[in-house]
């Protein structure tokens, strides 16, 4: 009977307690996401500048960034409009580099909470680009729906208000600003890789044998034919595979 | 460039971006136990932004000196940890000190 009771007390409590953890992590998600908002502006800037400069409209600019949420495809696909490509050059150009999103999408499959229905994660991959995979592969415990909705959010609005200012204010900037700002994306890249690198030394060697594959593939004559999307895949999976070969991790932790 | 072309252009970049997101986590809903893997996994981020930013940061700007003056200056920002907004602006900033100075 007391037993009884307890279950179903439990039964009870449960619920409640249960929508106040997904409150709060979702408040937590939106707290970690807020630096990365933050510096999606200065890139998403950069973004709407160049798309603007470049002759696409505006509103266009805008758009991009709330349907494509990514830097580097972006930036490429954008590129190739200017440049009048087909589109079936801009659609393999920025489907090649967005294939790392594949390996994160798969690294985070295992950091999710299991039993995750399929519906919540496919609106949840919508918000995977390398920071807030970066940062949601760095937390401790297992990763809920409201978590991952909450990191998404600042971002999400952070790459939209950056480009929509950096599209509206192009005319105003000096050229000096304009090109002053290319360099906001690939400072944030090293922002999220450098403190990691700082605690261990088999992310450094990672990085290292990453970049030395990407350069050699940007510097050596022959090699240089291979466009970047690719590059990055193939300095990604081996570097990864070094890392794993030589520095396997022990812990249970992705 | 006519807007129907860059919406089409747009729309296919969108699906094109969204599809490798979204399969994986879709498709494995158990977890993998190779240690191999998931090894190989933990180590992606780290490849994928390194390869992504070296060597292009140093083409980023339109003059090399100052790429590399910005590049020196994240890199010193980020050891510090100092947060992506801080290490984003900080390196904008000397570049255009840079632009505006020589």
């Amino acid at each position: 009977m007391a037993k009884d009771n307890q279950t179903s007390e439990k039964n009870n409590i449960k619920k409640p307690i249960a929508k106040e953890n997904s409150i709060n992590d979702f408040k937590q998600g939106v707290k970690k996401g807020l630096p990365i908002a933050f510096g999606y502006v200065p890139v998403a800037f950069a973004f709407g500048l160049l798309a603007v400069k470049g002759g696409i409209p505006v509103w266009i600019a805008i758009l991009i960034s709330m349907t494509n949420l990514t830097s580097a495809g972006q930036f490429a696909g954008v590129g190739l409009i200017m440049a009048q490509a087909t589109l079936f050059e801009i659609t393999l150009t920025t489907f090649v580099i967005n294939i790392r999103y594949m390996l994160m999408s798969l690294a985070l499959a295992q950091k999710v909470v299991e039993k995750m229905p399929r519906l919540h994660r496919s609106i949840m991959a919508f918000g995977i680009t390398d920071e807030t995979f970066a940062v949601s592969s760095l937390e401790e415990r297992e990763i809920t729906f409201p978590f991952m909705m909450g990191l998404i959010t600042g971002p999400y609005f952070g790459w939209a208000l950056g480009t929509a200012l950096g599209a509206i204010l192009t005319n105003f900037l000096p050229v000096a600003v304009q090109n002053s700002m290319g360099i906001a994306l690939y400072a944030m890249f090293i922002a999220l890789i450098i403190p990691a690198a700082k605690k261990s030394k088999a992310v450094l060697v990672v990085i290292i044998v990453a970049i030395a594959i990407s350069s050699a593939f940007k510097w050596v004559p022959f090699l240089n034919k291979l466009s970047q999307g690719w590059v990055i895949i193939l300095a990604t999976v081996i570097a990864s595979a070094v890392g794993a070969i030589f520095f396997p991790r022990s812990e249970e932790r992705v | 460039m006519s807007l129907r072309y860059i919406l089409l252009a747009v729309a296919l970049m969108a699906i094109v971006t969204y599809i490798p997101r979204a399969l994986p986590i879709v498709l494995f809903k158990r977890k993998i136990k190779s240690q191999r893997i998931t090894s190989f996994l933990y180590y992606t981020p780290y490849a994928v932004l390194g390869a992504m930013t070296f060597p292009s940061i140093i083409y980023s700007t339109g003059n090399l000196y100052y790429s590399i003056a910005g590049t020196l200056v994240a890199l010193g920002l980020a050891y510090l940890e100092q947060g992506l907004m801080k290490v984003a602006l900080g390196a904008v900033l000397i570049v255009f000190l840079c632009h505006v100075y020589f």
